[in-house]
């Protein structure tokens, strides 16, 4: 048994100044006075890695950094699903004993640390060496392949990827956290620049500075009780030249672990917080889950069930689409609010009832995938 | 096992490997089969023939070099040997098209450019 007993999220945006270390340092220190813990109760690090500031051993350069001398300490790297596959070994290793108090941390100057060009490149080497990456291909075109094959096959449109970016918008309208609080519409989407088509640039998600952190428990240390049920993995390839079909992608392997792992049906799950650096990613991933039939998911969003106030709020800090995306801290946001939410101080964006929640990651193009539930036990 | 060159080192050509094991095919060359680990592979040149599986239009590239292409089609093609690749592609290509390969230059790079496959070669394929 384990517990999210602390988190702490910087705002994303520009951070002019503010390094890598600076990030996840204020992430941290939030974290860990939202668990109520001191630095030298802390016997575990787990963190992401910065494309910014690359380095081989990044756990124990914060942990010098921030003043910890934990018993277990290591950075994990699986693109954007780290913040969920850091938080699900931290679990393990809570319940195996290795630790008691472990704090998963991240953050990056992504956007003010270097060019969005080095930013683009940098990313564009998720692809293969030899065979993908002379090609000149991007991030936005690995995920503009998908895109393509998904309308196809299930006569998704771009109007209706339109509508994710829409909703995310909406719900970081609420949040004073968030890059981006301008409302837009399908037609602000539909207009804005080509940037690997069918993909334009408000079907992607933004480069961001920020920060997040969690504390993984395996007792409470408040009265704040968030439990995490069960997680479950899935790893189909790496490069989209081998991706499998769409029907036999990672999230569907990984959410029926899960279900498996812990006995909860996807009617059961009150919350939802779902991996959305495109819209197609967050479109095709609802329907992966199980949240939206296949190729309904746009249809969904358009009749608010995904809203606030609707049957399964998603995402209300606005995700990575308009909260704002700084690498692995970028999905660990979604975590930060999902948790604010069950325990009741999301403020004006609380929803009716966050007590069983599924997050969901993915990392490169659809290659690594984390299923969680987190439930709030009194 | 002799090794072919192909566009990847700089020579206009799609190569595969084929398994003797277990007759799986890859792409991604390397000394043994994904699929059964045997090591006993043939290299082969592929026939340059295929078909659409998705495509995307690079219209934001990144660096200096590939900004000058702009815009230019990534696209999967499912070759008719039965591997994925990732390659160029006319700009009107959609998803199904029959295509046949040729080879253009991309960043200083010798790179596979597929285009619709025309009406002759579309006869002879089915004659």
């Amino acid at each position: 048994m384990s517990y999210i007993t602390g988190v702490g999220l910087t705002s994303y945006g520009k951070h002019e100044g503010s390094s890598s270390l600076d990030l996840m340092s204020q992430a941290a220190a939030l974290a860990l006075a939202d668990a109520g813990l001191t630095r030298p109760e802390i016997d575990g690090i787990l963190c992401g890695y910065s494309t910014v500031s690359p380095h081989i051993m990044l756990a124990t350069v914060f942990a010098e950094h921030f003043g910890v001398q934990p018993s277990y300490a290591h950075a994990v790297q699986v693109g954007g699903a780290t913040g969920l596959a850091m938080t699900m070994l931290a679990h393990t290793l809570v319940e195996a004993g290795v630790a008691r108090h472990v704090l998963v941390v991240a953050g990056e100057n992504r956007l003010t640390g270097q060019s969005r060009d080095a930013s683009i490149q940098a990313l564009a080497q998720v692809g293969h060496p030899d065979y993908e990456v002379p090609l000149g291909p991007t991030i936005p075109a690995y995920y503009g392949l998908v895109a393509s094959r998904y309308m196809h096959e299930y006569g998704v449109t771009q109007e209706d990827l339109a509508e994710v970016a829409v909703l995310m918008r909406r719900h970081a309208s609420a949040h004073p956290g968030a890059q981006f609080h301008a409302p837009i519409a399908v037609a602000d989407v539909m207009a804005s620049k080509p940037v690997a088509l069918p993909l334009k640039l408000l079907d992607c998600c933004p480069v961001s500075d920020g920060g997040a952190a969690l504390i993984v428990c395996r007792e409470p240390t408040t009265d704040t009780h968030v439990r995490i049920r069960g997680c479950a993995q899935a790893h189909t390839h790496q490069h989209v030249t081998a991706a499998p079909a769409l029907d036999k992608l990672g999230a569907e392997i990984a959410i029926a672990k899960a279900k498996a792992a812990t006995g909860i049906e996807i009617s059961d799950v009150r919350y939802a917080a779902v991996y959305d650096s495109f819209t197609i990613t967050l479109a095709m991933l609802l329907e992966d889950l199980g949240l939206a039939k296949r190729g309904e998911a746009a249809a969904r969003v358009r009749s608010g069930h995904f809203s606030r106030d609707g049957e399964l709020p998603l995402n209300t800090h606005g995700g990575l689409l308009s909260y704002g995306h700084c690498g692995v801290g970028g999905a660990m946001a979604h975590l930060v609010e999902t948790h604010l939410q069950m325990t009741g101080r999301a403020g004006k964006r609380q929803v009716r009832d966050a007590s069983l929640a599924l997050l969901h990651g993915d990392g490169g193009v659809l290659s690594s995938h984390v299923s969680m539930f987190l439930e709030r036990v009194s | 096992m002799t090794k072919l060159v192909d566009w990847t080192n700089g020579e206009a050509a799609i190569v595969y490997q084929g398994c003797l094991a277990c007759g799986a095919r890859q792409y991604f060359r390397r000394g043994f089969c994904a699929s059964c680990g045997a090591t006993d592979l043939s290299e082969l040149r592929a026939s340059g023939e295929g078909t659409v599986y998705a495509t995307s239009l690079v219209c934001r590239a990144a660096t200096p070099e590939t900004k000058a292409h702009v815009p230019y089609n990534i696209v999967l093609i499912d070759a008719d040997e039965g591997f994925r690749m990732m390659a160029h592609g006319d700009n009107d290509l959609a998803i199904g098209d029959r295509v046949t390969a040729r080879f253009v230059q991309f960043a200083g790079r010798l790179v596979p450019c597929f285009a619709k496959a025309s009406q002759l070669d579309r006869t002879e394929r089915w004659r």
